[in-house]
C-alpha cells in the first residue's frame, strides 16, 4: 500500500470516528447544559464558590464571571511559576522569569498553550500538573460555556437570561471533559504515553553511559491538551515526542480527540435551538473545510517541492517515521483548523504551501471546526455576516434562527471580526519595523517573515502552534504574544455575549416566503464562500509576502 | 463606589474559590486517579517502556531514540563531529536535539526539531552532506548504495529529535554494512531486519519502520552467541 492511500485510509478512518460519536456526544452535550438537575459533589463545588447555579445571568452578569474567573487564573498560575523554585515536587527546578511567566500564565488562560519555554527542563511536576493541565480543562470549560450562552441568546426569547456562568464551568468540566480525560488517559498509557510521579529518571544506553529523562503525569495532561483544543505539550516535540503521541493508533486517536468536542457542539447548537437541520448546516460548512484543507495538505507534502526535499525525496524533517507524512498532514490541518497549537510535526519544516496552509486555517479564525466552544461562536458570527451579506442582496433585513439581525447584532459581529486580524497585522508590522525583534527569526527570506507572521497569528487566534525556529523567549515577543493572546481570547467573548443579550431579548420573527433558509446547502456555501472571502481580503496582502511567496518561488 | 469595589471583590473571591476548587478536581485528583490505574494496569508503559538486554542490563526506552556513535578522539572537545560506529544500525540524524539550558544540575535530552524551512541553505547543506556520507558509509566492496536508494528518513531530522524507528528502506540500505562489520551472513542480518520490522496498525495506520534499539539489542545477542 502506497503512503498516500494509507493516508487516505487514515483521513476516512478518522472521519467515520468522527461521525459515529457526533450524536451521542452532541446530544449529551445539549443535555449537560440544559438539565435542571445537580448532582450532590457539583453541589459541594457551588458551595465552596458561594454561587447559587440555579440563579439566572444577564450578559454583564455572565461576562464579569469570565472575566473574574479568567483573571484570577492568570494571577494564579503567574504566581505558581514565580515561586516554582520553592515550591516542593518541582524537581528542584527553578522559578520562571516575569515576562515568561505573564506569557505563559496568559497563554494557557486564553486555551491557547503558546509556549516559549521548553517543558522538560523549566516546568517540574506542580506547575504542569496543578497549573497548566488544569488551565487545559477550564480553559476549555470557559470557551464552552461562552459558546452555550450563545446558543441560548438564539434559543430564548423575550428575556435577557443565558444561564448561568458558574453552572455551566462545573458542569463542562465535571460532566463532560474529565470522564473522557480518564478514559483517554488509560488508552494513551496503553499505546505507551508515560504517567507517573518519579523524579528526572537516568537510564542506562546501549553503548554505555546514561541519558536523563523527566518522569511526570503525561497522558493525563496529553488527553486534556488535545480534547480542550489547548496544544501545550509535556516536552518541548509536544505531540511528536515519543512519550506523548507513542504509536500511529495514538496519533490518530489524539486527532480524533482534537476534533470531537468542536464537531459535536454543531450538534449541540442545533438540539438547543430546536432545529438539528440547522446545526447540520453548520456541520456541513466545517466539515468542507477541514476535509478540503486536509486535501491540500496531504497533495503538497506528498509532492514535497523545495530545494532541500528535491534532494531527500521526500518532505521528512521535523517529521516522525511512525507517522508518516499522511499522519502528519492531517494532525497539522486538525491542530490549525482548530485552537489546539499541539503539532506532532514541525510546522516551520513543512513545505512553503503547507507552511501556508496552516497559517490560513488559523486565519479562518479558527471555526472548522474550531476550538471547543470558541469554534462554536465563531462559526456564529460569521453565519450572521453570511444573512447579513445576504440580506443586503435583496434588500430585506436579515434574521437568523428567527432573530432579526439589526443594527447592534450586526455591529457587534463586525467587532468580533476585526478584533484578530487587527492584533496579528499590527503586532506583525511592529516587530519587523522596530530593529530588535527580527533578530529572533531563525530562518531567511520570506520564510524568517512567516515566522513572526505565524507567531502572532498563532496567539491572537489562541492556537499555540508555531514556526518554533523563532526565539520567542524574548521580553518583546514574550510580552506582545501575551498581550495578543489575552485580548485575542477575551475581547471577543465580550461582543459574542453582549450579541447573545441582545438576541436573548428579541421576541421571534414569524418565518415568512421571504426567509433565507439556513438549513440549506446553498446557506452552507454561501458561508464557506463568506469565509473564504472575509478571511482572503484580511490577510492575503501578508500571506503572498511569506509562505506564498515561499511556496512559489519553489 | 464603596459599593462597586466590594462587587468587585466578592466576585474576584468566586473566582479564585472556583479555580482552588478546580485545581483540586483537575489538579490533584484526576492525575492521581490516573497514575494508580496506569500503574496498575500498564507499568512498564506508564514509566516508560525500558528495555533490558540479555544481561538484564535497561539499556534505554523502546520509544526514546539513541546514538550510536565512535567513542570521542578527545573526549573534552565539544565541538568533536560524532562518527557513527559502523557496527551498529543507525538512526535518523538528530539535528535539532538539545541539552537543557535551564536547571542545568540536570543533563536533561532537550526535544526538537531543526525548524529549518526547505529553502533554507543551512537545511541544504545538512540533507546533502548527510546523503553523501549514507552513501559512504554503507557502500562495501560488494555493495554499492546508489544516491537514489537514499530514503528521505536516512538524512532528515525528526520532530522530537528521538525518533525511535527508521523506516525498512533505510534499514535494507545498512545490512550489508553491519553485516560486514559484524563478520555476519547478510542473510542472517537480513532475516533480523525483517524479523523486526513493524508493519503500518491494522494495515493502514501510519507507516512501516524498525525500531533501532531493539534491532541493535537483538544484534548484539546474535553476535556474542
Amino acid at each position: 500500500m502506497s503512503p498516500v492511500t494509507a493516508g487516505v485510509l487514515q483521513l476516512l478512518a478518522l472521519t467515520a470516528a468522527l461521525a459515529l460519536a457526533y450524536r451521542p456526544l452532541g446530544d449529551y452535550m445539549a443535555k449537560v447544559y440544559s438539565s435542571e438537575k445537580h448532582y450532590r459533589p457539583e453541589k459541594w463545588i457551588y458551595k465552596a464558590i458561594g454561587a447559587n447555579p440555579s440563579a439566572e445571568m444577564r450578559w454583564p452578569a455572565y461576562l464579569r464571571g469570565v472575566l473574574a474567573f479568567s483573571a484570577m487564573s492568570v494571577l494564579f498560575l503567574y504566581l505558581l511559576q514565580r515561586l516554582q523554585g520553592v515550591l516542593p515536587g518541582s524537581l528542584g527546578f527553578a522559578s520562571i522569569d516575569p515576562d515568561q511567566a505573564f506569557n505563559t500564565a496568559a497563554s494557557f488562560v486564553a486555551n491557547t498553550n503558546w509556549q516559549s519555554y521548553a517543558g522538560e527542563q523549566a516546568m517540574g511536576h506542580v506547575v504542569q500538573t496543578g497549573g497548566l493541565a488544569v488551565q487545559n480543562f477550564v480553559s476549555a470549560a470557559v470557551g464552552m460555556a461562552v459558546a452555550v450562552a450563545l446558543v441560548r441568546g438564539f434559543a430564548r426569547s423575550r428575556t435577557g437570561e443565558l444561564g448561568n456562568f458558574w453552572a455551566d464551568l462545573v458542569r463542562g468540566t465535571v460532566r463532560i471533559l474529565l470522564p473522557i480525560s480518564v478514559i483517554g488517559a488509560i488508552v494513551l498509557v496503553a499505546c505507551g504515553a508515560i504517567q507517573n510521579f518519579a523524579g528526572i529518571h537516568e537510564v542506562g544506553q546501549f553503548l554505555g553511559g546514561t541519558q536523563q529523562w523527566n518522569g511526570g503525569a503525561v497522558a493525563s495532561q496529553e488527553v486534556i491538551k488535545e480534547l480542550g483544543t489547548n496544544g501545550g505539550g509535556y516536552f518541548n516535540a509536544n505531540s511528536a515526542h515519543p512519550f506523548e503521541n507513542p504509536t500511529p493508533f495514538s496519533n490518530l486517536f489524539e486527532i480524533f480527540l482534537i476534533l470531537i468536542i468542536p464537531f459535536a457542539m454543531t450538534r449541540t447548537f442545533g438540539r438547543m435551538v430546536g432545529s438539528l437541520r440547522q446545526g447540520y448546516a453548520i456541520l456541513a460548512t466545517m466539515a468542507v473545510i477541514w476535509l478540503g484543507f486536509t486535501a491540500l495538505m496531504m497533495w503538497t507534502e506528498f509532492a514535497h517541492h523545495g530545494p532541500a526535499f528535491d534532494i531527500t525525496g521526500g518532505a521528512m524533517e521535523g517529521k516522525e517515521t511512525r507517522f508518516g507524512i499522511g499522519g502528519s498532514a492531517i494532525f497539522s490541518v486538525a491542530t490549525t483548523l482548530t485552537s489546539t497549537g499541539a503539532v506532532n510535526s514541525f510546522h516551520s519544516s513543512f513545505t512553503g504551501l503547507g507552511g501556508g496552509i496552516q497559517l490560513l486555517g488559523m486565519q479562518l479564525g479558527e471555526i472548522a471546526p474550531g476550538g471547543v466552544g470558541s469554534g462554536l461562536y465563531g462559526m456564529l458570527i460569521m453565519a450572521i455576516i453570511a444573512v447579513f451579506i445576504a440580506g443586503l442582496m435583496v434588500g430585506r433585513t436579515p434574521e437568523y434562527l428567527g432573530k432579526k439581525i439589526g443594527t447592534r447584532e450586526i455591529k457587534l459581529a463586525a467587532c468580533y471580526i476585526l478584533i484578530t486580524p487587527a492584533l496579528v497585522l499590527c503586532f506583525t508590522a511592529a516587530a519587523m519595523a522596530l530593529p530588535t525583534p527580527p533578530h529572533s527569526m531563525l530562518n531567511p527570506g520570506a520564510h524568517g517573515f512567516s515566522e513572526v507572521l505565524y507567531a502572532y497569528t498563532s496567539g491572537a487566534n489562541n492556537n499555540g502552534s508555531a514556526f518554533a525556529g523563532l526565539n520567542a523567549d524574548t521580553q518583546w515577543f514574550n510580552s506582545t504574544i501575551g498581550i495578543a493572546m489575552l485580548l485575542g481570547r477575551f475581547l471577543p467573548m465580550v461582543f459574542v455575549l453582549a450579541l447573545a443579550g441582545s438576541l436573548a431579548e428579541q421576541k421571534p420573527v414569524p418565518e415568512t416566503a421571504g426567509t433565507l433558509r439556513t438549513d440549506k446547502p446553498l446557506y452552507a456555501g454561501l458561508l464557506v464562500g463568506t469565509i473564504v472571502i472575509i478571511t482572503g481580503l484580511t490577510y492575503f496582502p501578508a500571506l503572498a509576502l511569506g509562505p506564498l511567496a515561499e511556496g512559489l518561488a519553489s | 463606589m464603596n459599593n462597586s469595589v466590594g462587587n468587585t471583590a466578592r466576585l474576584l473571591g468566586a473566582g479564585l474559590r472556583a479555580l482552588l476548587v478546580l485545581t483540586v478536581v483537575c489538579g490533584v485528583l484526576y492525575p492521581l486517579a490516573v497514575t494508580g490505574i496506569a500503574q496498575a494496569l500498564f507499568n512498564d508503559k506508564a514509566n516508560g517502556s525500558e528495555i533490558k538486554d540479555k544481561t538484564g542490563q535497561v539499556v534505554g526506552s523502546s520509544l526514546i531514540g539513541q546514538r550510536y556513535d565512535l567513542p570521542k578522539q578527545n573526549p573534552d572537545d565539544a565541538t568533536e563531529a560524532a562518527k557513527p560506529d559502523p557496527k551498529w544500525f543507525q538512526p535518523r540524524p538528530s539535528n535539532g536535539l538539545g541539552s537543557n539550558s535551564v536547571n542545568t544540575q540536570y543533563s536533561l535530552i532537550l526535544s526538537g526539531a531543526t525548524n529549518k524551512a526547505a529553502d533554507n541553505p543551512d537545511l541544504v547543506k545538512l540533507v546533502t552532506d548527510a546523503k553523501a556520507a549514507v552513501v559512504a558509509d554503507n557502500s562495501t566492496a560488494t555493495y554499492k548504495v546508489k544516491p537514489s536508494d537514499v530514503p528521505a528518513d536516512a538524512v532528515t531530522s525528526s520532530g522530537s529529535g528521538l525518533d525511535p524507528n527508521i523506516s525498512p528502506a533505510y534499514a535494507a540500505l545498512q545490512i550489508h554494512r553491519v553485516a560486514e562489520q559484524n563478520k555476519l551472513d547478510v542473510k542472517q542480518v537480513d532475516k533480523l531486519v525483517a524479523d523486526h520490522t513493524t508493519g503500518r496498525t491494522l494495515g493502514f495506520m501510519g507507516e512501516p519502520r524498525v525500531n533501532v534499539l531493539e534491532l541493535n539489542t537483538a544484534l548484539k545477542a546474535l553476535t556474542e552467541s
